[in-house]
Protein backbone atom coordinates (compact mmCIF):
# COMPACT_ATOMS: atom_id res chain seq x y z
CA UNK A 1 0.00 0.00 0.00
CA UNK A 2 1.27 3.54 -0.69
CA UNK A 3 1.90 5.85 2.05
CA UNK A 4 1.77 9.26 1.52
CA UNK A 5 4.20 11.62 3.30
CA UNK A 6 1.70 12.85 5.51
CA UNK A 7 0.12 10.09 6.50
CA UNK A 8 4.35 8.97 7.28
CA UNK A 9 4.63 11.88 9.41
CA UNK A 10 1.16 11.60 11.48
CA UNK A 11 2.33 8.38 12.22
CA UNK A 12 5.61 9.27 13.70
CA UNK A 13 3.84 11.82 15.62
CA UNK A 14 1.67 9.52 17.27
CA UNK A 15 4.71 7.41 17.97
CA UNK A 16 6.38 9.93 19.74
CA UNK A 17 3.46 11.52 21.55
CA UNK A 18 3.13 7.73 22.88
CA UNK A 19 6.93 7.83 23.75
CA UNK A 20 6.90 11.21 25.71
CA UNK A 21 3.54 11.20 26.87
CA UNK A 22 0.81 12.61 25.42
CA UNK A 23 1.00 15.89 28.16
CA UNK A 24 2.49 19.00 27.38
CA UNK A 25 5.55 18.41 28.77
CA UNK A 26 5.83 16.34 25.69
CA UNK A 27 5.83 19.17 23.13
CA UNK A 28 9.20 20.61 23.59
CA UNK A 29 10.81 17.27 23.24
CA UNK A 30 8.54 15.97 20.41
CA UNK A 31 9.15 19.33 18.59
CA UNK A 32 12.76 19.01 18.86
CA UNK A 33 12.36 15.29 17.06
CA UNK A 34 10.46 16.26 14.22
CA UNK A 35 12.77 19.12 13.52
CA UNK A 36 15.77 17.67 13.47
CA UNK A 37 14.76 14.60 10.99
CA UNK A 38 12.83 17.33 8.91
CA UNK A 39 14.47 20.66 8.87
CA UNK A 40 10.92 21.72 9.72
CA UNK A 41 7.86 22.20 11.76
CA UNK A 42 5.05 22.92 8.98
CA UNK A 43 1.84 23.51 9.54
CA UNK A 44 0.68 20.11 9.20
CA UNK A 45 3.60 19.02 11.48
CA UNK A 46 1.89 22.07 14.21
CA UNK A 47 -1.48 20.44 13.49
CA UNK A 48 -1.09 16.59 14.37
CA UNK A 49 1.50 17.98 17.17
CA UNK A 50 -1.52 19.51 18.90
CA UNK A 51 -4.06 16.83 17.99
CA UNK A 52 -1.83 14.14 20.02
CA UNK A 53 -1.80 16.87 22.87
CA UNK A 54 -5.43 17.79 23.16
CA UNK A 55 -4.38 21.79 22.53
CA UNK A 56 -4.92 24.53 19.88
CA UNK A 57 -2.69 24.57 17.01
CA UNK A 58 -1.85 28.10 17.83
CA UNK A 59 -0.34 26.66 21.17
CA UNK A 60 2.23 24.66 19.36
CA UNK A 61 3.18 27.83 16.71
CA UNK A 62 3.64 30.02 20.28
CA UNK A 63 6.82 27.56 21.44
CA UNK A 64 7.64 26.92 17.71
CA UNK A 65 8.49 30.76 17.36
CA UNK A 66 9.67 31.47 20.47
CA UNK A 67 12.91 29.41 20.48
CA UNK A 68 15.76 29.89 18.58
CA UNK A 69 16.40 26.42 17.73
CA UNK A 70 13.19 25.75 16.76
CA UNK A 71 11.13 27.84 14.37
CA UNK A 72 8.92 26.82 11.39
CA UNK A 73 11.00 27.84 8.47
CA UNK A 74 12.74 25.10 6.67
CA UNK A 75 16.46 24.86 7.25
CA UNK A 76 19.20 23.17 5.44
CA UNK A 77 20.74 19.46 6.20
CA UNK A 78 23.72 21.56 7.47
CA UNK A 79 22.63 24.51 10.22
CA UNK A 80 25.98 26.22 10.79
CA UNK A 81 25.75 28.93 13.84
CA UNK A 82 28.80 31.22 14.75
CA UNK A 83 28.54 32.92 18.06
CA UNK A 84 28.37 36.41 17.70
CA UNK A 85 28.90 36.96 21.56
CA UNK A 86 31.42 39.71 22.69
CA UNK A 87 34.63 37.23 23.40
CA UNK A 88 34.28 35.52 20.24
CA UNK A 89 33.43 38.88 18.23
CA UNK A 90 36.84 40.07 20.05
CA UNK A 91 38.58 36.66 18.33
CA UNK A 92 37.80 37.12 14.99
CA UNK A 93 34.29 35.86 14.21
CA UNK A 94 33.99 38.92 11.59
CA UNK A 95 36.33 37.02 8.92
CA UNK A 96 35.16 34.05 9.56
CA UNK A 97 31.49 35.49 9.05
CA UNK A 98 32.42 36.66 5.75
CA UNK A 99 34.37 33.54 4.71
CA UNK A 100 31.57 31.11 5.28
CA UNK A 101 29.22 33.90 3.19
CA UNK A 102 31.34 33.85 0.72
CA UNK A 103 31.98 30.34 0.61
CA UNK A 104 27.95 29.32 0.37
CA UNK A 105 27.11 32.21 -1.72
CA UNK A 106 24.45 33.31 0.97
CA UNK A 107 23.99 35.87 3.67
CA UNK A 108 23.53 34.87 7.56
CA UNK A 109 19.83 33.70 8.07
CA UNK A 110 19.39 32.39 4.81
CA UNK A 111 19.61 28.60 3.34
CA UNK A 112 21.62 27.87 0.18
CA UNK A 113 19.20 26.69 -3.17
CA UNK A 114 19.97 23.22 -2.96
CA UNK A 115 18.54 23.09 1.02
CA UNK A 116 22.10 22.36 1.96
CA UNK A 117 23.05 24.83 4.39
CA UNK A 118 21.81 27.69 6.49
CA UNK A 119 23.98 30.43 8.34
CA UNK A 120 22.61 31.52 11.54
CA UNK A 121 23.99 33.25 14.34
CA UNK A 122 24.07 32.26 17.72
CA UNK A 123 24.42 33.52 20.74
CA UNK A 124 27.29 33.29 23.76
CA UNK A 125 27.58 29.22 23.27
CA UNK A 126 30.17 28.92 26.40
CA UNK A 127 32.96 28.52 24.63
CA UNK A 128 34.61 31.86 25.05
CA UNK A 129 38.25 30.71 26.15
CA UNK A 130 38.30 29.08 22.29
CA UNK A 131 36.61 31.53 19.79
CA UNK A 132 35.68 31.88 17.52
CA UNK A 133 33.42 28.97 18.53
CA UNK A 134 30.69 27.40 15.60
CA UNK A 135 28.25 24.77 15.50
CA UNK A 136 28.11 22.95 12.66
CA UNK A 137 24.50 21.07 13.34
CA UNK A 138 25.33 19.79 16.95
CA UNK A 139 29.22 19.78 16.36
CA UNK A 140 31.39 22.10 17.56
CA UNK A 141 34.07 23.83 15.94
CA UNK A 142 36.76 25.91 18.27
CA UNK A 143 39.52 28.57 16.88
CA UNK A 144 38.15 28.61 13.47
CA UNK A 145 40.06 30.90 10.73
CA UNK A 146 38.89 32.19 7.81
CA UNK A 147 41.09 29.11 6.02
CA UNK A 148 39.45 26.32 8.03
CA UNK A 149 35.84 27.10 6.57
CA UNK A 150 36.71 25.67 3.11
CA UNK A 151 37.52 22.12 4.64
CA UNK A 152 34.93 21.88 7.28
CA UNK A 153 32.47 22.70 4.04
CA UNK A 154 34.00 19.95 2.22
CA UNK A 155 33.79 17.64 5.45
CA UNK A 156 29.90 17.85 5.14
CA UNK A 157 29.45 18.03 1.63
CA UNK A 158 31.19 14.40 1.94
CA UNK A 159 28.11 13.39 3.66
CA UNK A 160 26.10 13.76 0.73
CA UNK A 161 27.59 11.29 -1.88
CA UNK A 162 30.18 11.35 -4.59
CA UNK A 163 28.49 13.52 -6.85
CA UNK A 164 28.99 16.64 -4.69
CA UNK A 165 32.41 16.33 -4.13
CA UNK A 166 33.04 14.67 -7.47
CA UNK A 167 34.20 17.89 -8.79
CA UNK A 168 38.44 18.40 -9.17
CA UNK A 169 39.58 19.89 -6.30
CA UNK A 170 42.14 22.88 -7.57
CA UNK A 171 44.83 23.48 -5.03
CA UNK A 172 46.68 26.60 -3.92
CA UNK A 173 49.75 26.42 -3.94
CA UNK B 1 42.16 21.92 29.87
CA UNK B 2 43.27 20.91 33.20
CA UNK B 3 41.18 19.27 36.02
CA UNK B 4 39.58 22.04 38.72
CA UNK B 5 41.92 21.29 41.43
CA UNK B 6 39.40 20.79 44.40
CA UNK B 7 36.64 18.91 42.24
CA UNK B 8 39.19 16.35 41.46
CA UNK B 9 40.44 15.95 44.81
CA UNK B 10 37.08 14.50 45.97
CA UNK B 11 36.34 11.05 47.36
CA UNK B 12 34.00 9.58 44.52
CA UNK B 13 30.46 9.47 46.05
CA UNK B 14 31.95 10.10 49.90
CA UNK B 15 29.45 12.63 50.06
CA UNK B 16 26.14 10.87 49.04
CA UNK B 17 27.37 7.59 51.61
CA UNK B 18 27.84 10.87 54.23
CA UNK B 19 24.19 11.95 53.21
CA UNK B 20 22.65 8.61 53.52
CA UNK B 21 24.20 8.82 56.82
CA UNK B 22 22.24 11.40 58.28
CA UNK B 23 19.31 12.70 58.75
CA UNK B 24 17.10 15.53 56.06
CA UNK B 25 17.08 18.22 58.56
CA UNK B 26 20.98 17.42 59.33
CA UNK B 27 22.01 17.69 55.62
CA UNK B 28 20.10 20.88 55.37
CA UNK B 29 22.04 22.00 58.30
CA UNK B 30 25.11 21.09 57.01
CA UNK B 31 24.57 23.21 53.83
CA UNK B 32 23.17 26.13 55.51
CA UNK B 33 26.23 26.40 58.11
CA UNK B 34 28.68 26.28 55.42
CA UNK B 35 27.22 29.60 53.78
CA UNK B 36 26.68 28.11 50.36
CA UNK B 37 25.20 30.56 48.29
CA UNK B 38 24.30 29.95 44.76
CA UNK B 39 26.71 29.79 41.99
CA UNK B 40 24.49 30.69 39.08
CA UNK B 41 25.06 34.56 39.80
CA UNK B 42 22.13 35.36 41.88
CA UNK B 43 23.83 34.05 45.50
CA UNK B 44 20.56 32.66 47.34
CA UNK B 45 21.75 30.79 50.03
CA UNK B 46 21.29 26.93 49.00
CA UNK B 47 20.40 25.74 52.31
CA UNK B 48 17.98 27.89 52.64
CA UNK B 49 16.34 27.18 49.32
CA UNK B 50 16.31 23.49 50.27
CA UNK B 51 14.59 24.17 53.84
CA UNK B 52 11.82 25.67 52.12
CA UNK B 53 11.06 22.97 49.49
CA UNK B 54 11.79 20.37 52.44
CA UNK B 55 9.13 22.02 54.39
CA UNK B 56 6.38 21.91 51.40
CA UNK B 57 3.82 19.39 51.53
CA UNK B 58 3.24 17.79 47.94
CA UNK B 59 3.04 14.28 47.00
CA UNK B 60 5.60 14.56 44.42
CA UNK B 61 9.44 17.15 44.68
CA UNK B 62 11.32 17.85 41.92
CA UNK B 63 15.64 18.95 42.05
CA UNK B 64 16.08 20.53 38.91
CA UNK B 65 19.57 21.37 37.79
CA UNK B 66 20.07 24.62 35.41
CA UNK B 67 22.71 23.35 33.44
CA UNK B 68 21.10 26.50 31.02
CA UNK B 69 24.46 28.34 31.11
CA UNK B 70 23.80 31.37 28.98
CA UNK B 71 25.68 34.47 30.16
CA UNK B 72 28.04 35.45 27.52
CA UNK B 73 31.72 34.82 28.94
CA UNK B 74 30.57 31.74 31.02
CA UNK B 75 31.37 27.84 30.57
CA UNK B 76 32.56 27.04 33.73
CA UNK B 77 29.12 24.40 33.91
CA UNK B 78 30.30 22.93 30.64
CA UNK B 79 33.76 21.61 32.01
CA UNK B 80 32.29 20.75 35.12
CA UNK B 81 29.60 18.78 32.74
CA UNK B 82 32.35 17.37 30.79
CA UNK B 83 35.02 16.27 33.76
CA UNK B 84 32.73 16.00 37.27
CA UNK B 85 29.19 15.21 35.74
CA UNK B 86 29.76 12.83 38.63
CA UNK B 87 29.74 15.18 41.51
CA UNK B 88 26.55 17.02 40.05
CA UNK B 89 24.32 14.04 40.01
CA UNK B 90 25.70 13.08 43.92
CA UNK B 91 24.76 16.84 44.63
CA UNK B 92 21.42 16.39 42.88
CA UNK B 93 20.99 12.63 44.83
CA UNK B 94 21.75 14.30 48.20
CA UNK B 95 19.33 17.48 47.16
CA UNK B 96 16.74 14.63 46.38
CA UNK B 97 16.68 13.14 49.94
CA UNK B 98 17.35 16.11 51.57
CA UNK B 99 14.04 17.91 50.40
CA UNK B 100 12.38 14.50 49.49
CA UNK B 101 12.41 14.63 45.92
CA UNK B 102 12.35 11.33 44.25
CA UNK B 103 12.98 12.88 40.50
CA UNK B 104 15.38 14.75 39.22
CA UNK B 105 15.83 16.83 35.76
CA UNK B 106 19.00 17.98 34.34
CA UNK B 107 18.11 21.29 32.27
CA UNK B 108 20.85 20.83 29.16
CA UNK B 109 20.99 23.73 27.25
CA UNK B 110 20.40 23.22 23.55
CA UNK B 111 23.94 24.43 22.38
CA UNK B 112 25.33 21.59 24.72
CA UNK B 113 23.54 19.19 22.86
CA UNK B 114 26.99 17.37 22.10
CA UNK B 115 27.77 16.83 26.23
CA UNK B 116 24.30 14.71 26.14
CA UNK B 117 25.80 11.08 25.27
CA UNK B 118 28.67 10.98 27.77
CA UNK B 119 26.30 12.89 30.14
CA UNK B 120 23.64 9.67 29.48
CA UNK B 121 26.88 7.05 29.88
CA UNK B 122 27.48 8.77 33.69
CA UNK B 123 23.57 8.19 34.42
CA UNK B 124 23.69 4.48 33.02
CA UNK B 125 26.75 4.09 34.90
CA UNK B 126 25.46 5.28 38.10
CA UNK B 127 22.18 3.12 37.83
CA UNK B 128 24.40 0.30 37.60
CA UNK B 129 26.60 1.20 40.47
CA UNK B 130 23.44 1.80 42.68
CA UNK B 131 23.98 5.84 42.74
CA UNK B 132 20.44 5.71 41.37
CA UNK B 133 17.15 4.27 41.55
CA UNK B 134 15.51 2.69 44.06
CA UNK B 135 17.36 1.55 47.35
CA UNK B 136 20.16 3.58 46.08
CA UNK B 137 23.54 1.51 48.47
CA UNK B 138 20.93 -0.96 50.16
CA UNK B 139 19.28 2.25 51.65
CA UNK B 140 15.52 3.25 51.67
CA UNK B 141 16.52 6.15 49.24
CA UNK B 142 14.47 6.37 45.37
CA UNK B 143 15.82 8.87 43.13
CA UNK B 144 16.61 9.34 39.37
CA UNK B 145 17.54 11.60 36.76
CA UNK B 146 16.58 12.82 33.18
CA UNK B 147 18.15 14.90 30.79
CA UNK B 148 15.89 17.95 29.26
CA UNK B 149 17.23 19.58 26.34
CA UNK B 150 16.50 23.33 26.27
CA UNK B 151 16.24 24.92 22.74
CA UNK B 152 18.31 27.87 22.54
CA UNK B 153 16.93 30.62 25.07
CA UNK B 154 19.10 32.98 27.05
CA UNK B 155 15.76 33.58 29.53
CA UNK B 156 15.88 29.65 30.48
CA UNK B 157 18.25 30.50 32.85
CA UNK B 158 15.85 32.23 34.60
CA UNK B 159 14.73 29.35 36.86
CA UNK B 160 11.15 30.08 35.98
CA UNK B 161 11.04 30.58 32.59
CA UNK B 162 12.74 26.98 33.18
CA UNK B 163 9.97 25.75 34.47
CA UNK B 164 7.70 26.81 31.66
CA UNK B 165 9.87 25.11 28.63
CA UNK B 166 9.85 21.79 30.76
CA UNK B 167 6.65 22.24 30.98
CA UNK B 168 5.97 22.97 27.58
CA UNK B 169 5.42 26.36 27.02
CA UNK B 170 7.27 29.88 26.04
CA UNK B 171 10.24 30.05 28.23
CA UNK B 172 8.63 33.41 29.77
CA UNK B 173 9.26 33.99 33.13
CA UNK B 174 6.49 33.97 35.97
CA UNK B 175 5.37 36.23 38.63
CA UNK B 176 7.44 35.56 41.87
CA UNK B 177 6.23 34.72 44.39
CA UNK B 178 5.04 32.08 44.69
CA UNK B 179 8.70 30.81 43.94
CA UNK B 180 9.19 27.51 42.79
CA UNK B 181 10.11 25.71 46.00
CA UNK B 182 6.14 25.72 46.28
CA UNK B 183 5.53 26.15 43.39
CA UNK B 184 7.19 24.67 40.69
CA UNK B 185 7.25 22.31 37.93
CA UNK B 186 4.00 20.95 37.42
CA UNK B 187 2.99 22.91 40.51
CA UNK B 188 5.00 20.93 42.86
CA UNK B 189 7.46 22.48 45.44
CA UNK B 190 10.92 22.25 43.07
CA UNK B 191 14.52 23.29 43.60
CA UNK B 192 16.36 24.96 41.05
CA UNK B 193 20.03 24.81 41.54
CA UNK B 194 22.85 25.61 39.05
CA UNK B 195 25.24 23.18 38.08
CA UNK B 196 28.23 24.11 40.36
CA UNK B 197 26.13 24.42 43.26
CA UNK B 198 25.23 20.63 43.10
CA UNK B 199 28.31 19.47 42.98
CA UNK B 200 29.80 22.17 45.76
CA UNK B 201 27.30 20.72 47.84
CA UNK B 202 28.30 17.07 47.37
CA UNK B 203 32.13 18.82 48.39
CA UNK B 204 30.54 19.77 51.43
CA UNK B 205 28.58 16.94 52.66
CA UNK B 206 32.14 14.97 52.21
CA UNK B 207 34.69 17.55 54.19
CA UNK B 208 31.95 19.69 55.97
CA UNK B 209 30.63 23.05 56.70
CA UNK B 210 33.56 24.05 58.41
CA UNK B 211 36.17 23.23 55.54
CA UNK B 212 33.92 25.08 53.35
CA UNK B 213 34.00 28.09 55.41
CA UNK B 214 38.07 28.08 55.67
CA UNK B 215 38.03 29.68 52.47
CA UNK B 216 36.56 32.99 50.81
CA UNK B 217 35.16 35.97 52.89
CA UNK B 218 32.61 35.93 55.71
CA UNK B 219 29.82 36.65 53.39
CA UNK B 220 31.05 34.84 50.88
CA UNK B 221 32.17 31.47 51.71
CA UNK B 222 34.37 28.73 49.67
CA UNK B 223 35.71 28.39 46.75
CA UNK B 224 34.35 29.78 42.98
CA UNK B 225 34.63 28.20 39.10
CA UNK B 226 35.67 31.18 36.99
CA UNK B 227 35.38 31.36 33.70
CA UNK B 228 37.88 33.87 32.34
CA UNK B 229 38.05 35.19 28.64
CA UNK B 230 39.58 38.32 26.53
CA UNK B 231 42.53 39.79 26.18
CA UNK B 232 44.63 37.44 28.56
CA UNK B 233 47.20 35.04 27.32
CA UNK B 234 46.00 32.30 29.69
CA UNK B 235 41.82 32.32 28.96
CA UNK B 236 39.78 29.24 30.71
CA UNK B 237 38.44 28.12 33.54
CA UNK B 238 39.81 28.89 37.10
CA UNK B 239 39.00 27.21 40.48
CA UNK B 240 39.46 30.02 43.22
CA UNK B 241 38.67 31.24 46.74
CA UNK B 242 36.23 34.24 46.82
CA UNK B 243 36.92 37.69 47.54
CA UNK B 244 40.22 37.22 45.20
CA UNK B 245 40.60 40.78 43.77
CA UNK B 246 39.91 41.28 40.08
CA UNK B 247 44.16 42.46 39.82
CA UNK B 248 45.05 39.32 41.64
CA UNK B 249 42.54 37.61 39.07
CA UNK B 250 44.68 39.34 36.28
CA UNK B 251 47.73 38.43 37.04
CA UNK B 252 46.86 34.44 37.47
CA UNK B 253 45.59 34.90 33.61
CA UNK B 254 48.32 37.08 32.37
CA UNK B 255 45.99 40.26 31.43
CA UNK B 256 47.85 42.99 33.43
CA UNK B 257 47.48 46.03 31.71
CA UNK B 258 43.55 45.81 30.97
CA UNK B 259 41.72 48.25 30.41
CA UNK B 260 38.59 47.58 31.88
CA UNK B 261 37.09 44.28 32.98
CA UNK B 262 33.89 42.87 32.56
CA UNK B 263 32.39 40.72 36.04
CA UNK B 264 29.18 39.10 35.70
CA UNK B 265 28.77 38.64 31.94
CA UNK B 266 26.93 41.00 29.70
CA UNK B 267 24.23 41.30 32.32
CA UNK B 268 27.49 42.15 35.07
CA UNK B 269 29.27 45.50 35.47
CA UNK B 270 32.06 47.05 33.74
CA UNK B 271 35.15 47.51 36.57
CA UNK B 272 37.65 49.94 34.80
CA UNK B 273 41.76 49.89 36.22
CA UNK B 274 41.23 52.01 38.76
CA UNK B 275 39.13 49.94 40.77
CA UNK B 276 41.34 46.48 40.12
CA UNK B 277 41.47 46.42 43.86
CA UNK B 278 38.23 45.51 44.33
CA UNK B 279 37.06 42.09 45.68
CA UNK B 280 34.88 39.77 43.81
CA UNK B 281 32.22 38.16 46.15
CA UNK B 282 28.94 38.81 46.79
CA UNK B 283 29.20 41.69 49.23
CA UNK B 284 31.29 43.64 46.18
CA UNK B 285 31.14 42.36 42.65
CA UNK B 286 28.95 39.83 42.65
CA UNK B 287 29.14 36.90 39.27
CA UNK B 288 28.17 33.67 38.86
CA UNK B 289 31.83 33.18 37.71
CA UNK B 290 32.10 35.16 34.13
CA UNK B 291 35.09 36.98 33.90
CA UNK B 292 35.82 39.09 30.36
CA UNK B 293 39.19 41.11 29.87
CA UNK B 294 39.57 44.27 28.07
CA UNK B 295 42.35 45.45 26.62
CA UNK B 296 43.44 49.02 26.04
CA UNK B 297 42.97 49.01 22.13
CA UNK B 298 39.37 47.72 22.65
CA UNK B 299 36.34 50.45 22.34
CA UNK B 300 33.73 50.27 25.09
CA UNK B 301 30.83 51.62 22.83
CA UNK B 302 31.50 48.24 20.46
CA UNK B 303 31.17 46.36 23.90
CA UNK B 304 27.99 47.75 24.55
CA UNK B 305 26.55 47.72 21.01
CA UNK B 306 27.50 43.56 21.16
CA UNK B 307 25.87 43.41 25.14
CA UNK B 308 23.10 45.11 23.79
CA UNK B 309 22.23 43.17 20.50
CA UNK B 310 22.77 40.20 22.85
CA UNK B 311 19.69 41.53 25.04
CA UNK B 312 17.40 42.91 22.52
CA UNK B 313 17.69 39.43 20.99
CA UNK B 314 17.75 37.69 24.37
CA UNK B 315 14.50 39.76 26.14
CA UNK B 316 11.43 37.28 25.92
CA UNK B 317 9.21 40.16 24.97
CA UNK B 318 7.01 40.28 27.86
CA UNK B 319 7.18 43.27 30.00
CA UNK B 320 7.44 46.50 28.37
CA UNK B 321 11.08 47.83 30.09
CA UNK B 322 13.13 44.95 28.94
CA UNK B 323 11.56 44.63 25.72
CA UNK B 324 11.44 48.31 24.60
CA UNK B 325 14.53 49.92 27.21
CA UNK B 326 17.02 47.38 25.44
CA UNK B 327 16.39 48.52 22.23
CA UNK B 328 16.12 52.23 23.22
CA UNK B 329 19.62 51.59 24.57
CA UNK B 330 20.86 50.00 22.06
CA UNK B 331 19.73 52.87 19.81
CA UNK B 332 21.72 55.09 22.16
CA UNK B 333 24.77 53.05 21.83
CA UNK B 334 24.96 53.81 17.78
CA UNK B 335 24.24 57.44 18.39
CA UNK B 336 27.10 58.19 20.57
CA UNK B 337 28.78 55.85 18.13
CA UNK B 338 27.90 58.42 15.33
CA UNK B 339 28.68 61.33 18.08
CA UNK B 340 25.17 62.47 18.06
CA UNK B 341 24.04 62.12 21.60
CA UNK B 342 23.82 65.06 23.58
CA UNK B 343 24.07 65.16 27.43
CA UNK B 344 20.49 65.84 27.99
CA UNK B 345 19.72 62.25 25.81
CA UNK B 346 22.39 60.28 27.33
CA UNK B 347 20.85 61.23 31.11
CA UNK B 348 17.90 60.33 29.65
CA UNK B 349 18.75 57.10 28.61
CA UNK B 350 20.64 56.34 31.88
CA UNK B 351 17.10 57.52 33.90
CA UNK B 352 15.54 54.26 31.53
CA UNK B 353 18.33 52.23 32.72
CA UNK B 354 17.18 52.40 36.05
CA UNK B 355 13.71 52.75 35.33
CA UNK B 356 14.56 49.08 33.49
CA UNK B 357 16.29 47.62 36.92
CA UNK B 358 13.26 48.79 39.40
CA UNK B 359 10.42 47.93 36.78
CA UNK B 360 11.53 44.71 34.96
CA UNK B 361 9.69 41.38 35.46
CA UNK B 362 12.61 39.20 35.68
CA UNK B 363 16.79 39.49 36.26
CA UNK B 364 16.98 39.79 32.84
CA UNK B 365 15.79 43.48 32.36
CA UNK B 366 16.81 44.37 36.18
CA UNK B 367 20.26 43.39 34.83
CA UNK B 368 20.90 44.31 31.38
CA UNK B 369 21.21 48.06 31.60
CA UNK B 370 24.13 47.32 34.30
CA UNK B 371 26.64 47.47 31.32
CA UNK B 372 25.48 50.54 29.78
CA UNK B 373 25.08 52.64 33.48
CA UNK B 374 28.60 51.15 34.42
CA UNK B 375 30.45 52.50 30.72
CA UNK B 376 28.49 55.89 30.98
CA UNK B 377 29.82 56.25 34.46
CA UNK B 378 33.25 55.27 34.02
CA UNK B 379 34.07 56.09 30.49
CA UNK B 380 32.51 59.14 29.88
CA UNK B 381 35.50 60.80 28.29
CA UNK B 382 35.72 57.84 25.55
CA UNK B 383 32.33 57.56 24.56
CA UNK B 384 31.21 61.86 24.24
CA UNK B 385 32.00 63.73 21.05
CA UNK B 386 32.81 61.19 18.50
CA UNK B 387 33.49 61.30 15.07
CA UNK B 388 31.69 58.87 13.14
CA UNK B 389 34.31 56.34 12.06
CA UNK B 390 32.72 56.65 8.35
CA UNK B 391 33.51 60.21 7.92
Amino acid sequence: MLMTDRERLAGEIQALAEKHGKGRTALIPMVQEIKRKYQKIDSFAMQVIADQLGIHPVEVYSVVSFYAFLGSEAHGKYIIRLCRTISCDMQGKEGVMRQLENDLGITFGKTTVDGKFSLEWANCMGMCDQGPAMLVNEKLYTRVTPEKIHEILEECRRSFGVHATEQKEVHLV
Amino acid sequence: MSPLPTFSTMAPEAGLKKALSLSRPDIIEEVKNSGLKGRGGAGFPTGMKWNFAAAARAEEKFIICNADEGEPGTFKDRVILQEHADLVFEGMTIAGKAVGATQGILFLRGEYTYLRPHLEAVLAKRREQKFLGKQILGSDLEFDIRIFMGAGAYICGEETALIEALEGFRGEPRNRPPFPVNTGFLGRPSVVNNVETLASAACILQKGADWWKAMGTEKSSGFKIFSISGDCQKPGVYEFPMGITVAQLLKEVAGEGAKAVQVGGASGQCIPASQFERTIAFEDIPTGGSIIVFGQQRDMLDVLHNFLDFFVDESCGQCTPCRRGNVKLLEGVELLKEGQCSMAYLKELCALGETMQIASKCGLGQSSPSAFLSVVHNFRAEIMGRTPSHV
